[in-house]
């Protein structure tokens, strides 16, 4: 995949905020049958508030699982996960449900919208979970879809719109309840380059506008994008540092 | 609040969708509530038609009549004990209604005697076996609901002379005169002959309760000059039925008195009441009750089963879409919701469309069999709507929890 060269400005590193994640010593044991397996061996990892970064490492290397985990779409089997100084290690179902809500918007590999809902219902969908009357849903999830460069297509559903309107769609929706931190678990995986593109830009923009963006990839090009890049391998960082 | 009122919207939205975009698997899976619905509510028509062909039956009663007669009408254990008492005379009711003369005050309004047999009608080549046969007199159309189609009871004249005239059920009617008019012919009665007078307008039957279509009532001068009176007579009080329970006990004293019984003896005579008859009725109509709903219940069950079936489909097939839910925010009650109003709407349409068959049948045999009796009724529509969302929540829960408890990571990556 190619990426035209980005000017310097954009390259800037915007200041940190507060701290939002902070894991120290987690590790996640599944059992598979009579074998355990060693997903995350004891990681440690802080990522504040408008920072851009990707995690990358190879297939096995404990990658999605550690995005589940800052996802709060699974909990450690040991050691300490604060978000926003909350602790996610002990929470319920639905505490977990309302943390996914309000603080993390996620972007799927397969845009992962609703097929025969429009691309407005689709982006009200975490409002609806949020408790917000329609007139606000309708207003907020507008101006996500005009963020984005859809305005005009509010009212298509999937199947009428191109891959990358779709995983535009999708980021509206990640970005529509105002979260903390946007997780994207390989937003280029299912588009052509161009189009990958086109969505790099738009994080890139999204930066811009103090959003912080956490990138989940195996691909090179795409990790280049961020400011700051996570290795891991066998369950533990091998590297982290700037890009 | 608002979160559960805008889910709950959502969910209704969502279940529609469903059931739009499956219209065939929809469709078929209604049919089973549509079936178990059908099934149920007819059975609930016919089981509140029990109740109508009874208030029916009875009307021709009335419930503010008193039954004086050697027997009571229940059960009893030692009826070799009651065989044995003195046969009620039909001379009684003149007693009574002397004595109602004298004391103007008494919750006792007018008697009538009853004499009864079974008698056999010719006319012409037409025969009528085991008809029953009414004696009474003048008064009788004040105690019993008598609606006369055409021609006239019999006067008090008629009554007091026992002159051979003869009052005619519909049925009586219809099969001795077909198409033609009865008033003023001659029918035999058991060999004696009598002039139809009056013909009664038809009551219908139901489970061959008293009926006054099938029967004929003669002077009870003219049953004594004919017929013996000594077996099954009896006396029919009105009452004033405001007063029913001083009402008894003035007819007992009063018959005490007339049948001239010591202090110390017992009665010998029963005094019955209509309400002794449904009595009788209301376990077998219980009975029919609870194995027609028991039945009809089964097809509920397999509709039921279908909604449960469709429902884990359903739930397996938008796995991923739970999944994408729970991570965009929906907790376990939402999810839970979701599939339960679905499987609910679906049983909601299959209820409505259940009970529009149902009325549509029940209208279709009103007008085909009119002394059948249905009733459709509001409370039934109600009533099968409500069986209709519990079926919708009992079939629906289980794949509906197994729904909501759906590990959010295994089901985003389900494919």
């Amino acid at each position: 995949m190619h990426s035209a060269p980005l000017p310097n400005a954009s390259r800037a590193v915007r200041p940190h905020g507060p701290l939002v994640i902070d894991i120290e010593g987690v590790t996640k044991l599944y059992r598979m049958g009579a074998e355990t397996i060693h997903a995350l061996r004891g990681v440690d990892l802080q990522i504040h508030r408008n920072e851009y970064l990707a995690i990358m490492g190879p297939s096995g290397s404990g990658k999605s699982t550690l995005m589940n985990m800052l996802g709060c779409l699974d909990t450690p089997t040991a050691g300490r996960y604060e978000f926003a100084s909350k602790n996610v290690a002990v929470m319920s179902d639905d505490e977990l449900a309302d943390i996914r809500n309000r603080e993390i918007g996620f972007v799927f590999q397969s845009f992962n919208l609703l097929p025969r809902s429009d691309a407005l219902h689709n982006v009200e969908l975490p409002l609806i979970y949020a408790g917000l009357s329609p007139g606000e849903r309708h207003e907020r999830a507008r101006a996500a879809l005009e963020n984005v460069g859809l305005g005009e297509r509010i009212h298509h559903k999937p199947n009428e719109l191109s891959g990358g309107q779709r995983q535009r769609v999708a980021i509206a929706r990640a970005l529509v309840n105002r979260p903390s931190i946007i997780l994207a678990d390989e937003p280029t995986g299912a588009l052509d380059s161009r189009t990958g593109v086109e969505i790099m830009a738009l994080f890139e923009q999204l930066y811009e506008q103090g959003n912080t963006l956490i990138v989940v990839t195996h691909e090179e090009d795409i990790a280049r994008h961020a400011r700051r890049i996570v290795r891991l391998r066998d369950g533990l960082i091998e590297s982290d540092g700037p890009a | 609040m608002n979160r559960f009122l805008y889910e709950f919207t959502e969910a209704f939205r969502i279940a529609f969708a469903q059931i739009r975009a499956n219209k065939m698997r929809s469709a078929l899976t209604a049919l089973g509530v549509i079936i178990g619905i059908v099934a149920v509510t007819l059975m609930g028509t016919a089981i509140k038609g029990i109740d109508v062909g009874v208030d029916r039956s009875m009307a021709g009663f009335g419930d503010n009549v008193l039954y004086v007669g050697k027997w009571p009408w229940r059960d009893v254990d030692d009826w070799w004990n009651l065989r044995n008492r003195r046969p009620i005379r039909t001379q009684y009711a003149q007693q009574i209604n002397d004595w109602v003369a004298a004391n103007p005050n008494s919750p006792l309004i007018v008697s009538m005697p009853v004499a009864e047999r079974n008698s056999t009608i010719l006319r012409g080549e037409y025969k009528l076996t085991n008809i029953y046969t009414v004696g009474s007199t003048a008064d009788m159309p004040r105690i019993m609901r008598t609606d006369i189609r055409e021609g006239r009871f019999f006067n008090e004249f008629e009554s007091e002379s026992g002159r051979a005239v003869v009052v005619i059920g519909f049925d009586v009617a219809d099969a001795l005169f077909p198409g033609e008019s009865p008033i003023g012919k001659t029918i035999r009665v058991s060999n004696q002959t009598f002039e139809v007078i009056g013909v009664v307008a038809r009551q219908g039957s139901f489970l061959g309760l008293f009926s006054w279509d099938s029967q004929v009532v003669i002077p009870l001068n003219a049953f004594r000059r004919y017929f013996s009176t000594t077996n099954n007579s009896e006396i029919r009080v009105q009452v004033d039925v405001t007063r029913m329970a001083e009402a008894k006990d003035e007819l007992r004293g009063l018959m005490r008195r007339v049948r001239q019984l010591g202090p110390e003896q017992k009665d010998d005579f029963e005094i019955n009441e209509q309400g002794a008859i449904r009595e009788q009725l209301d376990p077998i109509k219980n009975g029919i009750a609870i194995a027609g709903l028991f039945i009809t219940g089964l097809a509920l069950f397999v509709g039921a089963i279908g909604i449960m079936n469709i429902t884990y489909v359903s739930v397996k097939e938008r796995t991923k879409e739970i999944g994408t839910r729970k991570a965009l925010g929906a907790r376990r009650r939402t999810i839970l919701l979701q599939f339960l109003i679905e499987a609910v709407c679906i049983c909601l349409v299959g209820g409505v469309a259940g009970l529009t068959v149902a009325a549509g049948l029940s209208a279709v045999v009103g007008a085909v069999a009119p002394s059948f009796p249905l009733v459709f009724s509001t409370g039934l529509v109600v009533t099968g709507l409500v069986i209709s969302v519990l079926t919708g929540v009992v079939s629906g829960f289980a794949p509906a929890v197994q729904a909501s408890k759906l590990d959010p990571v295994v089901a985003l990556r389900y494919e």
